[in-house]
Formats: C-alpha cells, structure tokens, sequence
C-alpha cells in the first residue's frame, strides 16, 4: 500500500501521482496486451520462441500488476517474506516439471516399474 | 470481546490481521494454479507429435475478456483510492463499475463455453472427420438407431490431425459451408467437451477454477457495495481495509488470467 496516503479529502500532488501511476500501468496493460496478439500471430522461426515471447511479456505485465497495483513495490517485510516461501515452492513445482519432461527425466519414469 | 490489529497494523509486522491472511490465502492459491499450469505442461509435452491443438479458441474473445479483466483492475484500485480520499460516492461508481466488469467476464466465459458445446467433432464411416457447431438436427435423429441427420456449419478434413493446428496458414482460408450428414453415415459424434481431448479438460479445468474466482470475488465486492458499505459510517477505517483486502484478491484472478490468456489462447 501507498503509506503517503491518509484518509483526509484533499487532493495531495503524491495522490495524484499514484492514481497517475495507476492510469500509466493501466494503459501498459492493455499495450501489453495487444503485443502479446500481435507476437502470436508472427512466426519467430520456432514454437519455442513465440512461447518464450508470449510468457516474458505476460512476466511483464504480471510485476506490474503485482507491483504498482498490489504495491507489492513498497510492501512489508512479511509479506516479501511469506511471497519468498511462494516463489521458492512454485519454482521447485516448476523445476521438477520441466525436469520430468527432460529426457534424463523421461528415462527415469521408465524405470520405475 | 474485540480482537486486535483489525484496524491498526501490528508493531512489528506493520500489517493488519486481514492483510496478513489475504496473502497467505493468495499464496496457497499460486499454490493451487501452479500445480495445474504443471499439469497443462506434462500433458502438452506428453501429447503425440501433431496432435496438440492450436487455435482452437476464438483470440479476439479472450482479448476482450483480457481487457475487460484489466480494466476491472483499475476500477478495483480507484474504489480503494476513493475510500482512501474519503469520497464515498465515488467508490460508489468504481465499485458498480468492478461488478459491472466482473459479471460482463463471466458472460463472455459463458458464450464461449456454449460456443464450445455447440462444436462437433463427426467421425465419419468413410474415414473423413467432419467438424463444425450444431445448426439442427432433424427430430427423428438417433445415432444408435441410425436414423435422421444433422446439419452442421463447418468443414470435411482426411485426418484428423488437419483440425489440430488451426493456427496454420491454410486454416485460416478454410471455407465453411453447411454440411448436412445422414445419421448412417456417422460413426462416432463428440462435442468439443472436456472429455474430447486432454488440452479441452484443461481448458476448461483452468477456466472453470478462475471463472470460480470471479464469482467468489464479484460476490464479495457487491457485497461491500452494498449491504457491507454500511460500515464507512461507523467504521471508514476498517471498511477502507476491507476494500484493499477485497481487491488484491481482485488483482490475483486478474494476475491468473495474465497467464492463462496466453498459454490457452495464443501458443
């Protein structure tokens, strides 16, 4: 959370800069968005790339959401905490899956009888 | 009795008892959906080469329920903006405007679901897959007893892995026409379910989950539109909090489909 904001009714310059800055990533979105289209209907020479291509972009435009609209930017130590346990689970979830269907992976299923 | 750190952040933690739980609740949910991105990667790796399909999905409507979800997102941020100025009225309007967003998504998930019921997969007894949506079949069609037809409005293919990748150039010149198929020239007819391939069961095993979430979450915000929008009198402070709490939950189903639009739509 933005900690600049109090709950006052004025309009402080830092509020109108956050809601500023909300309308800016709003707008990177929705950028984000059309380019994710428009990459998926060009051929980058193999799947491999257009996949690598549509996952960094929507990498993007999830840190700006998790980022400026969740503020996990300026958030607590807690939460970056509890998130860092997240990341390192999901990560190993991933590793292990991406393993799996490696070929040392592959070979090892096979010999489980 | 009343419980502390409701309103006030706790010293040490600096967060308040609801904010520390919506992030615990938001990370066994990462938990939840990372385990079936899992899934959809082992079962698209493990597919036969050619039959993993591409283009089955209509982009430009899952673009549109895209940017209606972003656009939720920023509804959802200046409700909590508002309540933060103290200017009731206007969360009034950014938070009719997130309902309003999340019930257009939940339509547009519905027509393409219909959409997908509606598509046919013929197996036909010479060999040749017809495939298209419904437009009628007559009244004494029956399979088993191999009477009557059905009319569909699609295309005939030798293979079935032709209607695999869409995507590919000369799937998109595809003409369509109305294909009207005697019931004793039908071998097999399946619609475009979850148990007609493994990439439809979780398509719609994902969908279905996040749809779940939009709900839940449209559930909860028109709830603090209205009968819950009675605790700004009383309690502002408290309310604001359950705004904020209320819309990261919002963000995350909007971080999900970030996600899924891709890898279910484009690649």
């Amino acid at each position: 959370m933005n900690n600049s904001m109090t709950m006052n009714s004025g309009h402080s310059p830092e509020e109108a800069h956050s809601v500023r800055g909300y309308i800016f990533v709003f707008i990177a979105l929705l950028a984000g968005t059309i380019l994710t289209v428009w990459a998926s209907f060009i051929q980058f020479g193999s799947r491999e790339i257009n996949i690598a291509v549509a996952l960094t972009i929507a990498c993007v435009k999830a840190f700006l959401v998790a980022g400026y609209f969740m503020h996990l930017i300026s958030e607590r130590k807690m939460i970056y905490l509890v998130l860092g346990f997240t990341a390192l689970f999901f990560a190993g979830l991933m590793g292990l899956t991406i393993w799996s269907t490696s070929p040392e992976g592959m070979v090892h299923f096979q010999h489980v009888p | 009795m009343d419980f502390p750190y409701i309103v006030e952040p706790r010293r040490d933690t600096g967060l308040y008892n609801a904010k520390l739980g919506i992030w615990l609740f938001l990370a066994s949910e990462v938990m939840l959906f990372g385990a079936l991105f899992s899934a959809y990667v082992l079962l698209r790796v493990g597919a036969e080469p050619g039959m993993w399909p591409h283009g089955w999905l209509n982009v430009y409507i899952g673009t549109a329920n895209t940017i209606v979800l972003i656009t939720s997102s920023i509804t959802t941020v200046m409700a909590w903006v508002s309540c933060k100025l103290r200017q009731f009225g206007r969360f009034k309007f950014f938070h009719a405007l997130t309902l309003l967003l999340a019930m257009t998504f939940v339509c547009i998930k519905s027509y393409e679901y219909h959409d997908k019921f509606m598509h046919y997969e013929i197996t036909l007894a010479n060999g040749k897959f017809a495939d298209g949506h419904l437009i009628e079949r007559s009244g004494d069609f029956d399979l088993a007893k191999k009477t009557g037809r059905v009319t569909i409005h699609g295309h005939e293919v030798d293979s079935e892995m032709e209607l695999m990748d869409m995507q590919r150039p000369e799937a998109r010149h595809i003409q369509l026409e109305e294909i009207t198929i005697p019931a004793t020239d039908i071998k097999k007819m399946e619609r475009y379910g979850p148990w007609h391939h493994t990439y439809l069961a979780i398509y719609f095993t994902l969908t279905a989950l996040h749809a779940f979430h939009v709900i839940c979450g449209a559930v909860v915000i028109g709830f603090l539109w209205g009968p819950g929008s009675r605790m700004w009198k009383t309690d502002p402070e408290r309310f604001t909090n359950r705004i904020e709490v209320s819309g990261l939950f919002w963000h995350f189903v909007d971080l999900v489909w970030i996600f899924l639009f891709p890898v279910l739509y484009l690649l």
